[in-house]
């Protein structure tokens, strides 16, 4: 079901429906739970699921990780009087189990959607049985949501939750989007250095105090996925700050520099205390440059972080974009970035697997940076492959990872220039 | 509703993939929401296979829902049928797309394609993946092979079909090489292998060979029994896994085939008996072993431990209920309790209270062991990357057996190793602190710590644990260090259960006393 090229603001897009090759939102939980220490995630779902998330994780190396599912079963299907008495029986058992569990998030699944078990009235009513733990649900379900979209499903399932910050208390600035803790400290530390000092990162890394939201915070997000998230911030005041994603020197120049903008730092400050990052961005980058620069690369919707990633591999590496896949264009979120792609990148959102694949098979681009189902069987074929889910699991933000985030793209190339076998 | 963590078997349909990806010219059209996809990472990356699995996905989303599904699933296996061209469609449904009951089967025969359409019933919220597996399997024998098909008798040697061998299969590759070999020397040929590399026409030729082999009861036991009903098939039962078993295979194999096995058993003979019985493994005698896994593969891992290398089996159990009765049975002959659970908090619990000085298991079992700090070995899927190694390394047959022998013994320590150890304990080189002597003088040995597994912390949580008197300590240190860290955890677990709070000199040798066999 391909539609023709469509005209439509600065780059045509490519719309696709058909089979998907990507992850559901419930991924999302292996990294939200990592950053929320004393939050669970129980998926309320079908074996599928609990599937889908050992397997995307690799979880066995836990005893008990702090998510889990609970599987619905034949008898559940019988009536759903019964299944809400069964999930509060789940939920009696596993806190019980778990006395430092501070936040429950129930997480829709495809089963629990078409079967309509509402667990926002669920959470409600476990929370008025459980004062003590903050109860909350969202939707990660395959049919709503891909793969980063379980985040944003998640985080603005807790904006309701966030204080009210005073409308008249000085300008705060909140970064959105899970970032790892190191990140965030050499952020937090540039920010300090610029003057800017209340800085709060939301998800925060403990939800037993959460940042406060108001008509002073200016929002800047840290990942290109989080929309909704973004939105119910807004409705609750905040500012949103847009600039292209802190990715390569120049990405995090850019988004730096919109938070110096709306904080009032000077340019000579902002210069200088940036400077250091940034001559140490390059100078990792070009490292790379060599090995990356004139390659061809395409890009299979996974985890919407792919028009910025393009742009930086474009801009500063010189590599030269095919098609970008993204499952969701958020047109407003990646508009720096999209305007700075090369003239003729083809932009797709969506997919349909099999035409996607016959385009990489035409273009047999350098690299081909997609998900796990895909990449051994292009290799296979002879394409060089970068696994997508890397760039969501590894620190790829800001200047001191601009290298890293470059190394990961050129790592294949220079093991295919290795090997003799 | 259950609470799971973790689950040892995926849905049915991820069977039905196994099924499918296994076969050649044979595509699954699976009606499912965006996310099920994750299923072909399986095959892609832990088995390393270079095809994408055959199958198509419909892919319908929360608007879809009150459109029309159907529609989507008819366009889908149209598509798929155009692009793939296969002889076989298999039809079927991922746990959302029961719910919403679009019937596959019949969407998919009123197309009226120029394939064989094979309809699945995969009832997600009562069955699992096994299961799933040997549905699909039967339900394609049972197409391919009607009962008015008539075998073809072909001249020659007698011919028999293996069963069962599947894509993500425990060693299933290696295996099928090895028992074609054993058959071979036996002079019987290899009529179908199914469904790992079989196509269409190759299951449409069970009924030709003169009896069945059935290698994993797991995935063959349905069409098996079938082909037995409907085409008065005989088949062997018996996992050709350990060296009794293996000769009881060869010989049930000869009945059947009506040849003399005198010749075969006397050539093929495998390594592990005079390796058990040479001097070096007396050690092993009556070590520990607690075995977990499919039922298959844990029955005969216990029958080899026991009677092929002299261990004591402590604890057997299965994840997959439908197999329940054979564990029980041999649970029995080794007077343990079964343990039949797909918990693996369950199975944690087990090991950890009976302090196996071996497991047997899965990869989770072998994540237990590695926290709880036994040695272990992995003898049944649910498999990871690692169990699918470049080398041949089978679990049937002689060589097999050998396998067994090397892959359970190197996690213990050697019996010269041993008996060295406790000779020279006492020299001033030779204690704990002292670096290998090969890394030269003055090399100290760097501070252990544990090594996280694929990048992940392993949390290793400390019990409350007695306190040690200095005695005790000083005493403790007089034991090997190999066996020191052991002798402590079970000092302290029998002082936990004892309720003393001071481990002093006599507490520590009654725990030995209370441990000691």
């Amino acid at each position: 079901m391909s539609a023709p090229r469509l005209a439509e603001g600065v780059q045509p897009v490519l719309r696709e429906r058909g089979q998907r090759e990507v992850f559901c939102g419930l991924t999302g939980i292996v990294w939200l739970h990592r950053k929320m220490p004393d939050a669970f995630f129980l998926v309320v779902g079908s074996r599928t699921c609990a599937h889908l998330l050992q397997s995307a994780a690799g979880v066995m190396i836990f005893a008990e990780p702090r998510f889990a599912t609970a599987i619905i079963e034949e008898r559940d299907l019988a009536g759903l009087a019964d299944m809400n008495a069964e999930l509060d029986r789940v939920v009696g058992r596993l806190l019980e189990r778990r006395p430092d569990i501070r936040t429950l998030f129930l997480v829709g699944s495809c089963p629990s959607e078409v079967i309509k078990l509402d667990l926002s009235r669920a959470a409600s009513r476990l929370q008025g049985e459980r004062p003590g733990v903050r109860i909350l649900s969202y939707s990660g379900s395959g049919i709503e949501t891909t793969f980063t979209q379980g985040e944003d499903a998640c985080l603005a399932a807790m904006v309701p939750e966030l204080p009210v910050l005073a409308a008249d208390s000085p300008p705060r600035l909140m970064v959105a989007g899970t970032l790892p803790d190191v990140v965030e400290d050499q952020f937090r530390r540039l920010f300090a250095e610029m003057g800017i000092e209340q800085v709060d990162f939301f998800p925060p890394r403990g939800t037993a105090t959460l940042p406060a939201v108001g008509p002073s915070t200016r929002l800047l997000l840290a990942q290109p996925f989080i929309g909704t998230a973004a939105r119910a911030l807004e409705s609750r005041g905040a500012k949103l700050l847009t600039a292209q994603f802190p990715f390569g020197a120049e990405g995090t120049t850019a988004w730096l520099h919109a938070a110096a903008r709306a904080f009032g730092v000077d340019e000579m400050t902002f210069r200088r205390v940036i400077a250091p990052g940034r001559e140490r961005a390059k100078r990792a980058l070009a490292r790379h440059a060599e090995k990356l620069a004139g390659k061809r690369i395409f890009f299979m919707p996974d985890s919407q972080l792919e028009v910025p990633l393009a742009r930086f591999l474009s801009v500063e590496l010189g590599m030269v974009p095919v098609e970008v896949g993204t499952p969701y264009l958020d047109r407003t979120i990646v508009a720096d970035d999209l305007a700075a792609l090369p003239e003729g990148t083809t932009v797709s959102e969506g997919q349909d697997v099999d035409l996607q694949l016959d385009r990489v098979r035409a273009a047999r681009p350098d690299l081909t940076v997609c998900g796990l189902g895909l990449a051994n069987p292009l290799e296979a074929e002879g394409l060089a492959t970068k696994w997508a889910i890397e760039l969501v699991f590894s620190p790829i933000h800001g200047f001191d990872q601009a290298g890293d985030l470059a190394e990961l793209f050129a790592r294949p190339l220079r093991r295919r220039d290795l090997l003799r076998v | 509703m259950q609470l799971a963590v973790w689950t040892y078997e995926g849905p049915p349909h991820v069977g039905a993939m196994r099924v499918a990806t296994a076969m050649k010219g044979v595509h699954l059209v699976l009606h499912a929401p965006q996310g099920d996809t994750y299923a072909d990472l399986l095959f892609t990356m832990i088995e390393r296979r270079s095809a994408r699995p055959p199958v198509t996905y419909t892919t319908f989303e929360g608007r879809d829902l009150g459109s029309d599904t159907a529609t989507l699933f008819k366009r889908t296996v149209a598509d798929a049928h155009a692009r793939f061209q296969p002889d076989v469609l298999l039809v079927g449904a991922s746990c959302t797309a029961e719910l919403i009951q679009d019937d596959p089967g019949g969407l998919a025969e009123a197309l009226r394609l120029p394939a064989t359409v094979v309809p699945l019933e995969l009832p997600s919220y009562q069955r699992k993946e096994h299961w799933g597996a040997a549905e699909t399997f039967y339900r394609l024998v049972r197409t391919l092979c009607p009962a008015e098909r008539a075998a073809v008798r072909l001249p020659g040697r007698p011919r028999a079909n293996l069963l069962g061998p599947c894509a993500l299969g425990f060693r299933h590759r290696d295996d099928v090489e090895e028992i074609r070999k054993l058959l071979d020397m036996l002079g019987v040929d290899v009529n179908v292998v199914a469904p790992l590399g079989a196509t269409a026409d190759d299951v449409a030729r069970l009924p030709d060979a003169n009896f069945n082999i059935l290698l994993y009861p797991e995935i063959g036991a349905e069409a098996a029994r079938w082909l037995e009903q409907t085409h008065g098939m005989p088949t062997v039962r018996t996992v050709p896994i350990g060296v009794g078993a293996t000769a009881e295979f060869v010989e049930e194999v000869a009945a059947l085939a009506g040849i003399d096995p005198t010749a075969a058993l006397d050539a093929a003979a495998s390594r592990l008996p005079w390796w058990s019985r040479s001097v070096d493994s007396n050690y092993l005698t009556g070590k520990r072993v607690f075995i977990f896994g499919d039922a298959t593969h844990a029955v005969a891992a216990a029958r080899v431990a026991a009677d092929e290398l002299g261990f004591e089996v402590v604890g057997l159990g299965c994840y997959n209920r439908e197999f329940a009765r054979e564990v029980r049975t041999a649970a029995e002959r080794y007077g343990v309790k079964p343990l039949i659970t797909d918990d693996h908090l369950e199975v944690e619990d087990a090991i950890a209270a009976l302090q196996p000085e071996l497991v047997l298991g899965t990869q989770m079992e072998r994540h237990i062991a590695k926290r709880l700090r036994i040695p272990c070995a992995v003898i049944s899927s649910p498999a990871h990357v690692q169990d699918f190694p470049a080398r041949h390394s089978p679990q049937m047959g002689f060589e097999g057996a050998n396998v067994l022998f090397d892959t359970w013994v190197h996690p213990l320590v050697m019996g010269l190793e041993e008996h060295l150890l406790a000779m020279f304990r006492d020299d001033p080189e030779f204690h704990d602190e002292a670096g290998p002597s090969h890394l030269g003088a003055g090399h100290t040995p760097p501070v252990l710590t544990v090594v996280p597994d694929t990048g992940s912390a392993m949390v290793v949580e400390a019990p409350v644990v007695a306190g040690w008197t200095p005695e005790a300590e000083t005493e403790l240190k007089k034991i090997p260090f190999f066996v020191r860290g052991k002798a402590r955890r079970n000092t302290e677990a029998f002082a936990a259960q004892q309720g003393i709070a001071r481990i002093d000199l006599a507490t520590l040798y009654d725990a030995k006393a209370f441990y000691g066999r």
